[in-house]
């Protein structure tokens, strides 16, 4: 295992600037999830530490050594493709095996490990079909034995679980999860799906616009967003964001807008000097926000839009006349009564505050 | 009632035109397998009576139309192989790598092809094969053929490998395959249906040509049998039916052999390696 550093790294298609300038270093068995919306990059970085496309400029380290201009079959690294792309002509031994053919295993012997590997993740009689002829699901387990099969530096995974449907991917995520736990493998994992980024990773780079936004634990992400457009990206349903007028009257944060009325938030200097720029962005997670008691004094009211059910919880979508939505995520323990309007209100501890840029007003007593 | 008596009507009409068109279409094919075994056949259309190998039999003692049809083998095989070759390679190169203007190359020679190979092209390409002292040899017309058919070989590969997934032979490198070995091991196996269908054109068309031998070639010992067809005209320059229809059937037996063995060994398609 190995640890990986982009210092400066730039990549240009053309004159599509991809990557502007990206630093960032993964130490030694970290997991990292680069997590983003299509076209943010975040493919490209990856391919770039497999050595499938080179940096317009800068540099890319892998185990402190400087790899940028080498060849992929030189790294040392295993990919998993997104589309797997396994050799449709081979069987799934000589697919699992084919790292271990090109480094010169004898037949018997890279066969033999590869079998083993196979019985890991259970496809292990399926030894001798074609890809054409297994399902998806094991299509993906035998991509992931081909990574799994040679020993590696760094694990490259490219939205691996993309193409599988619902209760698939929950499983095979569980078991990556599992692997990293056992092997204490170094990996990057390419994705635009916020629940398995927060599921595997030790730290997520969240990427916007070839730039990263921010490179925290997911907890941190969760809890501490950088952005509005962390805080959007993350979540699920995503972080609420209400744009307000703010004011502080008699020490209090006052916040304004349609359907909102919050009046007695705590005030910090950070806050203070953000308050002068006027406009705020409040931000409550859907799972802090409750059905209102009428005494509550953070409230956000509006027209019940929908009302999901899921079974341990129900999402509850309100609109603020002409102001946007708001959903809260109701343990169906508590009591659900919605009428056509509704009232939901939130705790100060669980607010979170973004400035006119955007960016997040660090919170009172940080 | 599902169906309209309008719509039976149009479909009987259909079916009845269509039943004629075929008939119309298959009675050379008929002829084409009964002359030959008819002793006095002619351009009409019979069931020979009797049934016999006799007109092969004289076919065969045709010294001439017998080394033509081996002639015709070597030059097909010849030209298949460079054409196979060259237009794999190429292709791959066109369609993997990021040279400037590539699809600009490959339009400019789809364009040229089609002279290359014409009539019109006729007497430069006797002027340049001459000057090259090839004049009367099987590589004088394997070259020349090659040349022609390659543009369009290249252009249906290039086609065929865009339509591959580059992460193919991204994983083989990723796990450790260098690019050579990514391409024999991983590409080109992927690739052989493409190839197989260039590979059958390029012979078709070089078996049935006519031209370019006839004017490349000198010695009789040469003729491919598309030429050496014309043995079985008489000296006045009718054609000598029965032995015509014998020589035509054999003439066309490896062009449908080869249909058949790649039918059976290449008609299938891989699916699966890749998850769309």
């Amino acid at each position: 295992m190995a640890s990986v550093e982009f210092q400066n790294v730039s990549k240009s298609f053309g004159a599509f600037n991809a990557l502007p300038d990206i630093s960032f270093s993964i130490a030694d068995g970290e997991f990292v999830c680069l997590l983003g919306p299509s076209g943010c990059g975040k493919t490209t970085s990856l391919r770039m530490i497999a050595g499938l496309e080179t940096p317009t400029s800068g540099k890319v380290l892998i185990g402190g050594r400087d790899v940028t201009y080498l060849h992929p079959k030189d790294r040392q690294i295993s990919m998993v493709f997104q589309d797997y792309a396994l050799y449709p002509h081979m069987n799934l031994a000589d697919n699992i095996a084919y790292p271990l053919k090109v480094r010169g295993e004898a037949e018997d012997k890279r066969h033999a490990r590869a079998r083993e590997v196979a019985d890991v993740l259970k496809i292990g009689d399926l030894m001798k079909r074609l890809p054409s002829q297994i399902s998806g699901g094991q299509q993906q387990r035998t991509s992931l034995a081909r990574a799994l099969v040679y020993p590696s530096q760094v694990y490259l995974f490219d939205e691996p679980l993309s193409n599988l449907d619902a209760k698939l991917r929950l499983e095979a995520r569980g078991f990556l999860n599992h692997l990293q736990r056992d092997m204490g493998m170094t990996a990057v994992y390419v994705t635009h799906d916020q629940a398995e980024a927060m599921a595997l990773a030790t730290r997520i780079a969240v990427m916007d616009k070839g730039r990263i936004v921010q490179f925290a634990p997911p907890i941190e992400i969760y809890r501490r967003p950088a952005t509005t457009f962390v805080a959007n990206f993350v979540g699920n349903p995503p972080m609420n964001l209400v744009p307000a007028q703010a004011a502080i009257i008699d020490g209090k944060l006052q916040l304004r807008a349609e359907g909102l009325d919050v009046t007695a938030l705590p005030v910090s200097d950070t806050i203070a000097r953000a308050v002068g720029a006027k406009s705020i962005t409040l931000g409550v997670r859907p799972e802090h926000l409750r059905i209102a008691r009428p005494d509550d004094s953070n409230v956000i009211t509006g027209e019940l839009f929908a009302n999901e059910n899921m079974g341990p919880e129900s999402l509850v979508t309100i609109e603020r006349k002409d102001a946007g939505r708001v959903t809260a995520r109701i343990f169906t323990d508590d009591e659900i009564r919605v009428d056509k309007t509704v009232r939901l209100s939130f705790d100060a501890e669980h607010v979170t505050l973004f400035d006119s840029t955007g960016a997040r007003i660090p919170a009172h007593g940080e | 009632m599902p169906f309209s008596s309008r719509i039976y009507i149009r479909r009987m009409g259909f079916s009845v035109v269509a039943a004629l068109l075929g008939t119309l279409f298959a009675l050379p094919l008929v002829w084409f397998f009964f002359a030959p075994f008819n002793a006095r056949a002619e351009l009409g259309l019979a069931i020979p009576a009797p049934f016999t190998f006799a007109n092969f039999t004289t076919v065969f003692q045709n010294t001439f139309a017998m080394q033509a049809l081996f002639n015709s083998l070597v030059q097909a095989f010849g030209g298949v192989v460079l054409v196979g070759a060259a237009a794999t390679f190429a292709a791959y190169a066109l369609s993997r790598s990021s040279i400037p203007g590539k699809s600009a190359v490959t339009y400019v020679l789809l364009l040229f092809s089609s002279v290359v190979s014409g009539s019109a092209a006729m007497v430069p390409i006797f002027l340049i094969v001459s000057a090259a002292g090839l004049i009367d040899t099987h590589l004088a017309v394997i070259l020349v053929f090659a040349g022609g058919l390659l543009p369009t070989a290249m252009f249906i590969l290039r086609d065929f490998i865009d339509a591959i997934p580059r992460s193919y032979e991204e994983s083989a490198m990723v796990a450790g395959a260098s690019p050579l070995q990514a391409f024999f091991d991983v590409a080109l196996p992927v690739i052989r249906p493409g190839i197989v269908v260039v590979v059958v054109w390029a012979f078709v068309n070089i078996w049935g040509s006519f031209l370019i031998p006839f004017i490349l070639l000198r010695s009789d010992s040469l003729m491919p049998a598309s030429v050496a067809i014309y043995s079985f005209y008489s000296e006045a320059g009718t054609p000598i039916v029965t032995l015509l229809a014998a020589y035509s059937l054999i003439y066309s037996l490896p062009v449908i052999a080869l249909y058949l063995f790649v039918n059976w060994k290449f008609g299938f398609r891989f699916f699966g390696g890749i998850k769309s």
